[in-house]
């Protein structure tokens, strides 16, 4: 098959030996000529229409069955040597001296370059290219930058986790300022709650995550001024935490850097999406003047040493969430699977129906933590309030007070993978380690939703 | 600039590119309404970063205006706008509505139809699109228009796109722009560059345009319609000119835009015969602040109070042709000026050509002429006071379009005056950067939707004047005038609706002969509104006014654009009076002369009709007046007697 085509159009092609790239004359079987190069098929669309560039740069498709004829009338161009590329900025800033910050890649992308010969988006997170697409970091830092793996955010695995725990201990050990971990948006969080758990005895440099919810290949991208956010957190932040630095609201003013255990995705495409929730971000950053805004005067300090890593985290955590429905059923497989623990998103205050209690009494039994958070994010978790509650007290779950599930979920994953005695667990999860807890919600820590008049 | 241009001579070559906004219920790729509003809107800002192509070259406009650090405001009412045009939110499915009627215009030009459509991200830059690009799809290849019923020209492309946002302000380094134009569903006309006078491709626009309200699914009035053009002649270069909003503009635009590359043309040779060649120019911008300390000159002054600084640079050999005329009141210095503008984002220029001037002395002159080791009998200066940054960039950039001089016309992308003349806007960029938006996957055409787009295809024009003729009875010729009318598809839904009241002939008429003699008296004809013709014509077939009344009726609309019809046609005196009315001023006329009346006896009635009609006469019929007077009469001298 020639370049994702079907049999009919592979044939024919492969009859006058035309590839994509080539340039073709195609004279239809209503007598019109379009002349074009041909791309290969990706994967939507009938494989059975060929794909044509026009001189204009459009696309049309062909039907194999309009096709009269179709002929070679250029071979695919051999482009020139690739020039030096041109410089966005008109003077490339030399970075301060004894700064240096570690970019690392994980999946997700901060430069691209777009083939308009064939229009093929090619990503890229080498340090040429990264630097050529964002030369404004060179103003708060020397940058290296170096690719861990590449996997699209949906793909992340605990066992990932414990990598990227690696190799930014590595930097850090290696004497740079801060280091920046490029992530794909979706699960950012838990990456950042993990390397939270994972650095909370010792952090002496900030780690910023950072990702784009707008691809590089467009003009409006927020992937360079989340870069240059993170950066510039990662050079100059007076903090040493895990935190995920992205815009702060829809216009590019300031971007935002939220603790790692405490962020969450919050919208599907905004580029705001990324927001603190039961908690105050702990900075604003404006990547135009390299301005820090502190928000919560409560973090770590940044000092020169003192990294204590605690990698490790349990790949058999189940994170399930209470619905009206067979809930006992689940809890009751996750036990017989063999699950070393289960994270509840309970409702409300935490709740589960009365016969999960029983499933969970019997995971406490067998020595399974069940940890409960509230699926309305916002807010504590209270089990004293309702009878249930105080059943499932009995039974013995552990309710982490008002950390986000996803966080409660990553850091049972972390607990679990240090002990396995339900004390120690009890104790664990109900400790403040990283800023994953917060005791005192003032009335602005929930946001104010549109009710309709003057916005 | 006098003397007439042969076009087929200097080798001219025009292409149009039409843009019309398809009346459509939703944007092109949301839900929200396809129409414009003053309206209450939360506004962001943002900046576009240049993109960067596989051979790593960057659009270099769109580069200029990131360092520049120019920011956009996006105002986003809030029921005309939603997350996509704010770019927050991926595209939804391409409007169907908008591609079935972009398909029934492909259809009835017989162009062809690609079986899958591909949306496709055309970069654009100027912060007009919330994502950097615009999203555009082909729907038609080739095809032909009639321009009239005998005539057709042949086409290049038919598009489907989103529109722009419109454009609100600038202030310093911020464009403001308002996001409820931001999608609304374009069809895009592109005819092959074969049009070869300034008067055919107005007529071949108006064509475009009359074909396109034909299916009457686009939109109407100033701002839905925008024509671009393409122009060059034998010798000179490709120029596009953006955005012209009038069809009457048209032929002038193109004709200065042949004087100026004639007259680009001659700075060529003549710079050739003073042998002047790129080594000629390698100059570099001169610091000659010192020499304006003590200037009179305010503008300068004023820059220097600042802390801004003189710069200036010699243009070898090019004396006298900054001041050569290139378009009616815009000179060749005007050109370098608009350079030093765009790219040096300063005010302006002063040049040898036009100096001493501006407050600058001959003294200062000549001191700048000493410095820069310039002849005073060859040689041009060019001056830029400002920030020292801006004023060197300014200079490079005239410097850049002097030697561009030497070869004659650059390719440039400019844009369209209200006057016919036209300005720099930018490089015209090299090749299209466009690649596939993959948030929309490819569109298979089915034959369903060729059925429904079949059903809105107008007819062609030669089968329209068939029915005009044969159906109602007009003569050829007037039919044939009736097919090219601008507002043919009004006539023709006029016909229909009136034809049993109106005759067609007299419809006809009166748009293709009285209103197109008012256009040709200067009457703004073409502002109003089709609704208001409307009502004209149902007035006449509903006998309300007389046809005679047509003329003076839509003067006065034109003239008076708030105004509506009925109010207009009271206020002028000219509808038919009411037997109300005729009867109270009847009573009044006879109350006036009740004693001549009385004295008169049996010849009553003959005077009393004289004075009514006298009054009345065209107003109402006769035969009423009578009826009224014999009325009157017997109840008025009946009740005195
Ligand atoms: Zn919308």
């Amino acid at each position: 098959m020639v370049a994702g085509y079907g049999a009919e159009l592979s044939k024919l092609l492969e009859s006058i030996g035309a590839e994509p790239g080539d340039r073709v004359r195609v004279l239809t079987i209503d007598g019109t000529t379009i002349e074009g190069v041909i791309l290969p098929r990706y994967e939507l669309g009938d494989s059975n229409v060929l794909v044509v560039k026009l001189r204009s740069g459009y696309n049309v498709g062909i039907h194999a069955g309009r096709i009269e004829k179709v002929e070679i009338v250029g071979r695919s161009a051999k482009r020139g040597p690739i020039g030096a590329p041109v410089s966005l900025l008109e003077k490339e800033p030399s970075p301060p001296s004894r700064v240096l910050v570690s970019i690392l890649g994980t999946g997700g992308t901060i430069a691209s370059r777009v083939d308009y010969e064939t229009g093929a988006v090619k990503p890229s997170m080498s340090q040429e290219e990264v630097l050529l697409a964002v030369p404004e970091v060179l103003n708060y830092a020397s940058i290296e930058v170096e690719e861990v793996f590449s996997v699209l955010s949906e793909e992340m695995k605990p066992w990932m986790w414990e990598r990227i725990v690696d190799a930014v201990a590595r930097k850090i050990e290696s004497g740079v300022s801060g280091v920046v971990v490029a992530h794909g948006t979706d699960t950012m969080s838990y990456t950042a709650a993990a390397l939270s758990f994972a650095f909370h005895r010792g952090l002496p440099v900030p780690v910023a995550f950072v990702g784009a919810q707008r691809s590089s290949d467009r003009p409006s991208s927020d992937a360079a001024f989340n870069l240059l956010s993170a950066v510039i957190v990662a050079a100059k932040a007076p903090f040493s935490e895990v935190v995920v630095v992205m815009h702060g609201e829809t216009g590019d003013t300031y971007s935002l850097a939220h603790r790692g255990v405490r962020v969450r995705k919050m919208h599907t495409s905004r580029r705001d999406a990324f927001q603190s929730i039961n908690a105050l971000p702990l900075a604003k950053i404006y990547p135009d003047s390299g301005k820090i805004e502190i928000l919560d005067n409560e973090y770590r300090r940044r000092k020169s040493q003192g990294l204590v890593v605690d990698n490790g985290f349990d790949d058999k955590v189940a994170y399930v969430k209470h619905y009206p429905g067979p809930i006992a059923e689940i809890l009751e497989t996750l036990i017989d699977k063999g699950f070393h623990g289960i994270v509840i998103e309970g409702t409300g205050f935490g709740h589960v129906s009365t016969d999960a209690i029983k499933a969970i009494r019997r995971a406490v039994e067998e020595g399974i933590p069940v940890v409960v958070a509230s699926q309305t994010l916002f807010g504590r978790v209270n089990l004293n309030v309702y009878s249930t509650g105080r059943k499932m007290l009995e039974a013995g779950v552990i309710p982490v007070e008002d950390m986000i599930p996803e966080t409660a979920y990553v850091k049972l994953s972390w607990v679990l993978a240090r002990t396995r005695d339900l004390g120690e667990i009890r104790k664990l999860m109900t400790s403040n380690l990283a800023g994953e807890i917060g005791y005192r919600h003032h009335v602005r820590l929930y946001p104010r939703w549109y009710h309709g008049g003057k916005a | 600039m006098g003397e007439k241009l042969d076009y087929k001579k200097l080798g001219l070559k025009v292409g149009l590119e039409i843009h019309q906004q398809l009346d459509t219920k939703h944007k092109l790729f949301c839900n929200c309404p396809a129409d414009l509003v003053e309206a209450e809107h939360d506004s962001f800002i943002r900046r576009l970063r240049p993109t960067r192509s596989e051979l790593g070259d960057v659009d270099i406009a769109a580069l200029f205006e990131w360092r520049k650090g120019r920011a956009y405001e996006y105002q986003a009412p809030l029921l005309h706008s939603c997350l996509v045009e704010a770019d927050e939110e991926p595209p939804h499915p391409l409007n169907r509505e908008a591609l079935l009627i972009a398909l029934a215009f492909a259809l009835s030009v017989e162009a062809w139809i690609p079986d899958e459509i591909h949306v496709m991200r055309k970069v654009v830059i100027d912060g007009s699109n919330t994502s950097g690009f615009q999203r555009t799809a082909v729907i038609g290849l080739g095809g032909h228009l009639w321009v009239s019923h005998d005539k057709k020209i042949p086409l290049e492309t038919i598009v489907v796109e989103e529109d722009a946002s419109r454009k609100m302000g600038e202030r310093g380094k911020v464009i403001s722009y308002r996001l409820d134009r931001l999608g609304i569903p374009l069809i895009e006309i592109a005819t092959a560059p074969v049009i070869s006078s300034p008067e055919e491709a107005r007529e071949v626009a108006e064509a475009i345009g009359r074909q396109l309200r034909l299916m009457g699914r686009v939109k109407r009035g100033i701002g839905t319609i925008r024509q671009d053009l393409n122009v060059s002649i034998e010798g000179g270069a490709k120029t596009e000119i953006k955005g012209v909003q009038r069809l009457d503009l048209i032929p002038k635009v193109i004709e200065n835009e042949v004087r100026r590359q004639l007259a680009l043309l001659e700075v060529r040779d003549e710079l050739a015969r003073r042998g002047i060649d790129p080594g000629s120019l390698q100059e570099e911008p001169r610091d000659v602040t010192g020499v304006f300390r003590e200037t009179k000159s305010k503008i300068i002054r004023k820059t220097l109070d600042r802390g801004g600084k003189v710069y200036a640079l010699r243009l070898r050999g090019f004396k006298g042709l900054l001041g050569r005329e290139v378009m009616p009141g815009r000179r060749f210095g005007t050109e370098l000026a608009d350079y030093a503008r765009f790219w040096g984002g300063v005010g302006g220029i002063f040049h040898s050509d036009e100096l001493p001037g501006y407050g600058i002395s001959m003294g200062e002159v000549e001191r700048v002429y000493e410095l820069l080791g310039a002849d005073k009998n060859s040689d041009a200066i060019v001056l830029v006071a400002d920030k020292e940054e801006n004023a060197i960039k300014a200079l490079k950039a005239v410097r850049d379009r002097a030697l561009e001089a030497l070869k004659g016309v650059p390719e440039e992308t400019r844009g369209a005056r209200e006057d016919g003349t036209t300005f720099y806007m930018r490089p015209r960029p090299g090749s299209a950067r466009m690649y596939p938006e993959t948030d929309i996957p490819p569109i298979r055409v089915t034959e369903d939707m060729i059925r429904e787009a079949e059903k809105m295809k107008p007819e062609p024009l030669p089968v329209k004047l068939e029915k005009l003729v044969e159906t109602y009875g007009l003569a050829r010729g007037l039919a044939e005038q009736a097919i090219r009318d601008l507002r043919f598809d009004l006539i023709e839904r006029l016909i229909y609706r009136y034809g049993d009241k109106l005759p067609a002939k007299t419809i006809v008429s009166l748009f293709v002969v009285q209103l197109r003699g008012l256009r040709g008296e200067g009457v703004d004809v073409d502002s109003i509104p089709d609704e208001k013709l409307e009502k004209v014509i149902s007035l006449i077939a509903e006998g309300r006014i007389a046809k005679e009344a047509f003329e003076k009726l839509v003067t006065a609309i034109a003239m008076n654009p708030q105004a509506n019809v009925e109010d207009l046609v009271k206020d002028l005196g000219l509808g038919k009076m009411g037997v109300e009315e005729a009867s109270s001023i009847i009573e009044k006329i006879l109350r006036d002369n009740i004693d001549v009346l009385k004295a008169k006896g049996s010849k009553a009635f003959n005077i009393a009709m004289g004075l009514a009609m006298k009054e009345l006469r065209g107003k109402i019929e006769g035969r009423t007046v009578a009826r009224l007077v014999r009325e009157k009469l017997e109840e008025l001298l009946g009740a005195n007697s």
